[in-house]
C-alpha cells in the first residue's frame, strides 16, 4: 500500500479541500484525517460512521483529597506546575498542566495519588461516497494528539489491507510538531499545499526540512498563486533548492467556498480552471507514486 | 492586560489581528509569537532582534558504571524514552518531557542531566521601540511544543499590555499557550470549516473560563453560519474585517491588516478598551 500525506505548515492555505479532491479522483482508496484537533475532512465527504473506539491513550493523575496530608510533596516533584494548593491546604491535580509522568504518585508518601487511564477522545471507522474512511475527535483540550494520529494511521493502514486498498490519502494536521511528525513518518509522499504569501514560503521551508529530516519526499502545490505570481515563482524556486519538487499552481477560485458550504467537493461543484488544474497535478501524484 | 488571539482552524488571520492590535496600539506592547511551530510575526513586526537564547530541556545522562541495569527507569518512563533489555538503558532525548521521574525510582544514583535544545527564542523591538517582539521557534524535527511556548511567555511582564499570537488547534500547546491570558480573540471564517472548529475553540476557552469574543475575517466572503451561531450562543463579535483582494495581495507581501485596510486602526486601536471595560463589568 501507498500512502500520500497532505501537509501546508501553514494553517488555512486549502489543504482539507485538495485531500476532497484527491478522494474524488482516486480509485481504489482508502482516506484518514490526521488533522485531529480540528477535523474537517467529514464535512466534505459527510461519513457514515460504521464503528467508534474511545481513545485511550496516558493516565492522569488524580489526588485523594481525603488521603491527603498537606506534605506537599507531589508539588515540589512536579516539573508541569500542575499541582495547586485546596481552599482545604491540601493538594489537586490541575488536569490541562498535568503530562502523566507519574512522579507525583511515586513521590507521595501516603500513596494518596490515584493513576486512572486517560479517556483522550474517539476514533471512527466510516463510508463515504470516495470509499472507507478513518477519522478521529481529541477531546477538548486534551493531550496526546500525535498518539491518536499514530491510531488514525495505523487503523487506516489496517483497513487497507483488509479491504484490498492500494492507497491511503491522508489529510495531515498544520504546523511542524508532534501531531504532524506522527502524520509523516513513514509515508510514500508528501504532498504540501502553500500559498504565495510570506508566511506560506517561510511556513513551507520548515516543512520541506522536516520532510528531509524524515526522508520523505516530497511534492508542493502553490495554491491562489495568481495572489502574488512574483512570489510563487520564488516559492517553487524554494522548493527545488529544499530537494522537492514543484508539481502546480491553482488559481484563487472562491468556487472553493461555495463547494465548502454545499457540503462537496471542488471537483464535484464545477468545472474549469482550478478543477483542470488539481486533476493534472493528481494524475503527476499518481505517477510519482509507481 | 494580556489578550490571546487564538483560533481552532488554521491560517484564519491569528496573526493578522495580533500584529494590528499590536501596531494599532499608542501604548507601550509586548507581541509573544507563541506559534512556535510556524511563528509568523516577525514576518509583519520586523523587529531589530537584540538577543537571542536557546530553549534547553533537561534530558537524562546514564552513569554506566554506577547502573545496575535494574531497568526501574524504563519501567517507569511513560513516554518511552528510556529503553533497557538488561543493559544499561537507551535514552531517546526527543522523546522526554523532563519530568524527572527516572532519576527518581534509579536506586544506583546513575542518572544525571544535561540540556538539549529544541528551540530557540529572539527579543526584538519594533515600531520603534514600542512593540516588544518576543519569538519562539521549534527546531524542525523537535516534538514538544509546550516548553518553548513556556519560555516565550516567561519573557512576557505580569503587568502591561501584551499580546499572544497562538497556535491553531484545540491540544496542549493552545492551552499552555492561553493560559493565564485575562482575554481570548478568537479568530474565524464565514465558511462551515472555520464555524466547526470555531465551536471546537469556543469549547476551549469555555472549559479554561475565560472571557472571549469572536473576530471574523473576511467576513463577507463566506455564509452567514457563524454569525448566526454566534447569536445563538449569545457571542459578541468584536470586529468583522471586510475581504478586499488589496488585502490578501497586501498580506502576501508581508503587509499588515492596516496597511491595507487603513480604516481597520481606529476600530483596532480601541479593543483593549472595549475588553477592559467588559471584564471590569463582570
Amino acid at each position: 500500500m501507498k500512502e500520500i500525506v497532505v501537509i501546508s505548515g501553514k494553517g488555512g492555505t486549502g489543504k482539507t479541500s485538495i485531500t476532497g479532491c484527491f478522494a474524488a479522483l482516486a480509485e481504489n482508496a482508502i482516506l484518514a484525517d490526521c488533522d485531529v484537533d480540528a477535523a474537517d475532512l467529514h464535512m466534505l465527504l459527510a461519513p457514515e460512521i460504521i464503528s467508534r473506539t474511545d481513545f485511550i491513550s496516558g493516565n492522569e493523575a488524580v489526588v485523594r483529597e481525603d488521603d491527603c496530608t498537606g506534605c506537599g510533596i507531589c508539588r515540589e516533584k512536579c516539573k508541569f506546575d500542575a499541582i495547586e494548593v485546596t481552599p482545604a491546604g491540601k493538594y489537586r491535580v490541575n488536569p490541562y498542566s498535568c503530562e502523566g509522568c507519574m512522579v507525583c504518585v511515586e513521590v507521595c508518601p501516603v500513596k494518596a495519588i490515584d493513576f486512572p487511564p486517560n479517556h483522550c477522545g474517539e476514533w471512527y471507522f466510516s463510508h463515504t461516497r470516495f470509499g472507507p474512511m478513518v477519522h478521529a475527535r481529541l477531546g477538548i483540550a486534551q493531550e496526546n494528539s500525535g498518539k491518536l494520529v499514530s491510531t488514525v494511521r495505523r487503523e487506516a493502514a489496517a483497513k487497507a489491507s483488509e479491504l484490498n486498498r492500494d492507497l491511503l490519502i491522508v489529510d495531515g494536521p498544520p504546523g511542524i510538531g508532534c501531531p504532524v511528525i506522527a502524520s509523516i513518518t513513514g509515508a510514500s509522499l508528501l504532498v504540501v499545499v502553500t500559498e504565495p504569501t510570506i508566511s506560506g514560503k517561510h511556513d513551507m521551508k520548515r516543512v520541506l526540512e522536516l520532510a528531509k529530516h524524515f526522508s520523505v519526499p516530497a511534492l508542493v502545490i502553490v495554491n491562489k498563486w495568481d495572489i502574488n505570481p512574483e512570489m510563487t515563482a520564488e516559492i517553487e524556486k524554494d522548493t527545488v533548492l529544499a530537494g522537492a519538487l514543484p508539481i502546480g499552481r491553482i488559481p484563487y477560485d472562491r468556487a472553493f467556498t461555495v463547494a465548502q458550504i454545499n457540503g462537496r467537493t471542488l471537483v464535484e461543484e464545477t468545472t474549469g480552471e482550478a478543477v483542470e488544474n488539481i486533476t493534472t497535478i493528481w494524475e503527476k501524484v499518481c505517477r510519482k507514486l509507481k | 492586560m494580556r489578550i490571546a488571539v487564538a483560533s481552532g482552524k488554521g491560517g484564519t488571520g491569528k496573526t493578522t489581528v495580533a500584529v494590528a492590535l499590536a501596531m494599532a496600539s499608542s501604548e507601550p506592547v509586548v507581541y509573544a509569537d507563541c506559534d512556535v511551530e510556524e511563528p509568523n510575526g516577525s514576518i509583519f513586526l520586523r523587529p531589530e532582534v537584540y538577543k537571542t537564547e536557546k530553549v534547553l530541556v533537561e534530558v537524562p545522562v546514564i552513569n554506566e558504571e554506577k547502573c545496575t541495569s535494574c531497568g526501574k527507569c524504563a519501567r517507569f518512563c511513560r513516554f518511552n524514552a528510556l529503553v533497557s533489555l538488561g543493559t544499561p538503558p537507551l535514552v531517546f532525548p526527543e522523546l522526554c518531557h523532563s519530568c524527572g521521574g527516572c532519576a527518581i525510582v534509579c536506586p544506583a544514583d546513575a542518572i544525571s542531566w544535561t540540556g538539549n535544545t529544541i528551540g530557540e527564542i529572539s527579543l526584538g523591538k519594533a515600531d520603534g521601540g514600542r512593540v516588544s517582539v518576543v519569538q519562539g521557534k521549534l527546531n524542525v524535527g523537535s516534538v514538544l511544543a509546550p516548553p518553548v511556548i513556556r519560555q516565550v511567555k516567561s519573557h512576557i511582564p505580569h503587568d502591561g499590555f501584551s499580546v499572544i499570537d497562538c497556535p491553531p488547534g484545540t491540544s496542549c500547546p493552545v492551552i499552555e499557550a492561553i493560559g493565564e491570558s485575562d482575554y481570548v480573540l478568537l479568530v474565524t471564517e464565514p465558511t462551515p470549516f472555520g464555524l466547526h472548529d470555531l465551536k471546537l475553540a469556543v469549547n476551549t476557552v469555555r472549559e479554561l473560563g475565560l472571557p472571549f469574543s469572536v473576530v471574523i475575517n473576511r467576513f463577507d466572503e463566506g455564509d452567514r453560519g457563524v454569525e448566526e451561531y454566534c447569536s445563538q450562543e449569545n457571542i459578541h463579535i468584536m470586529v468583522k474585517i471586510p475581504h478586499r483582494r488589496a488585502m490578501a495581495e497586501t498580506y502576501s507581501r508581508g503587509g499588515t491588516l492596516l496597511d491595507g485596510i487603513p480604516e481597520m486602526r481606529e476600530v483596532f486601536k480601541d479593543i483593549p478598551r472595549i475588553i477592559e471595560r467588559g471584564i471590569e463589568e463582570k
